[in-house]
């Protein structure tokens, strides 16, 4: 076996052990498990009263801007993880480097926060 | 013949082996973790939690298991059936996944990649699909709000959480789970002040004391912990997400998230506490068995978890915003910069 398979097949194997593990449970309550369907037991969950129009509605825009900003801010850990394990060989062009980097998104976020995309009120 | 069965066939089946073994443990910790969550709480509220299966409800939880199963599944007319069921299972498989590159003792580990912890970053950022599936899935009210607030406020800690992560990489030199352990093992504080034996002021909890608390309160957040528990705020939102499931799937969620804990746990404990290596390293402590260190300082940073869900108020999600984004980013921000410059500057950089 080579080097790759070795390293990265053990985890493919724990992940259908656990999917194998997953389907058992999810499965287990509908082989064995009494049932007796019925219209009002099916019927979506509200306080007392039947359901006004679909669930599916609009939402709030500042859910979908804290998730642009995540993306952001989560690419910028992705590029610093390469830049974190070598570092101790890039020397001071290497830490300058990423300095400037930091630099530009640091504006950014601060350009984020006094336009109040960081607020919720 | 012989050939495919030594180098394929035998590995495959080692491979299983390990992997169902360490399956089996890991539940069965998960089992007495959530006894443990509930007799703490008990215990600090002067209640006395459950006692009922088995000598001391020490069987508690494999009743609640078998409950679980009994239950009659319901699945809302409404909803989307293939991605409701398709959702606990999602989380189920993710959460337990991040376990393979877990390294609990010297050697001990499913997969001992040389991107552990890049892996378990991954893994645990798509855990947020299975919530966000059972949100919406569900077509109800509740779990939709709830799954959008959650997935939010998940994400939003994922990023402090990415940013202490790189100082410790920073001063550990690798992304390997083992080398980070090695790294606190060999090299910190105690070597430089020339007590080399006492391991215990190598481990990064001490320089780095303050990611430490910030990695301990976004993985309180991360995990849906209180006092961030804003998913499942009963007063607003009934139970959150999983406001349409019963019986097992149900169940999948909750174990997803004690599983999702326990990695934390585990995390903290490589990261941040030395892994499975003494505090001290001097006999008697280094007769003592790796996997012993791992398991005593996982739990304790458990029994911090279950405390903290017993004395804090929950948060407001405004607030919860506030700290994870205005406090808790820039602070992390920063101490990349400034662990960065230090690690420069004395020339300790790995």
């Amino acid at each position: 076996m080579n080097d790759l398979l070795s390293n990265y097949l053990p985890i493919a194997v724990f992940i259908g052990v656990a999917a194998v593990i997953g389907l058992a449970l999810l499965i287990a309550p509908f082989a064995v498990a009494y049932k007796s369907p019925d219209p009002e037991k099916l019927s979506a969950y509200e306080c007392g009263f039947n359901a006004f129009d679909d669930a599916r509605m609009k939402f709030d825009v500042r859910f979908y801007l804290v998730s642009i900003l995540f993306i952001i801010f989560d690419l910028e850990v992705a590029f610093l993880f390469p830049w974190a394990t070598v570092f101790g060989d890039i020397g001071w062009f290497g830490f300058w480097s990423m300095m400037v980097f930091l630099g530009v998104l640091t504006i950014g976020f601060v350009y984020e926060w006094k336009k109040g995309a960081l607020e919720w009120d | 013949m012989a050939d495919f069965w030594s180098s394929y066939l035998w590995p495959l089946i080692i491979m299983v082996a390990q992997s169902v073994l360490l399956m089996v443990v890991l539940l069965v910790v998960i089992a007495y973790i959530l006894y443990a969550d509930r007799k703490i709480w008990a215990a600090v509220q002067l209640r006395r939690g459950p006692n009922v299966v088995g000598p001391w409800g020490l069987f508690q939880s494999f009743a609640d298991l078998l409950k679980f199963v009994l239950k009659e599944p319901v699945i809302p007319a409404g909803a989307s059936k293939g991605l409701f069921l398709l959702a606990p299972l999602i989380t189920v498989i993710l959460s337990l996944a991040a376990w393979a590159v877990m390294p609990v003792a010297q050697g001990w580990v499913i997969a001992d990649i040389n991107v552990g912890i890049l892996y378990i970053f991954a893994i645990s950022s798509l855990s947020v699909y299975g919530i966000i599936m059972g949100g919406w899935a569900s077509n109800s009210k509740y779990p939709f709000l709830a799954a959008l607030r959650s997935a939010a406020q998940m994400v939003s800690y994922e990023v402090s959480i990415g940013f202490v992560i790189i100082t410790v990489l920073l001063c550990a030199g690798s992304l390997n789970l083992s080398a980070i352990v090695h790294a606190q093992e060999t090299r910190g504080l105690a070597s430089l002040l020339g007590v080399p034996w006492l391991t215990v002021l190598n481990w990064y909890v001490i320089p780095l004391f303050p990611m430490f608390v910030i990695f301990f309160v976004s993985a309180l957040a991360e995990t849906n912990r209180p006092p961030f528990d804003l998913v499942e705020a009963e007063s607003e939102l009934v139970a959150g997400f999983m406001v349409e499931y019963g019986s097992t799937p149900y169940m999948m969620f909750m174990l997803g998230e004690y599983v999702a804990i326990a990695t934390m746990c585990a995390l903290t404990t490589i990261l941040f506490l030395g892994g499975w290596t003494a505090p001290i390293a001097l006999p008697p402590f280094t007769w003592i068995p790796g996997i012993f260190w791992f398991l005593l300082k996982a739990l304790l940073v458990f029994f911090m978890f279950a405390m903290v869900k017993a004395f804090v108020p929950r948060y407001r999600y405004d607030q919860l915003m506030r700290l994870g984004w205005k406090v808790f980013l820039p602070i992390s921000l920063f101490a990349v910069v400034a662990v960065a410059g230090f690690l420069r500057l004395t020339g300790l950089a790995p």
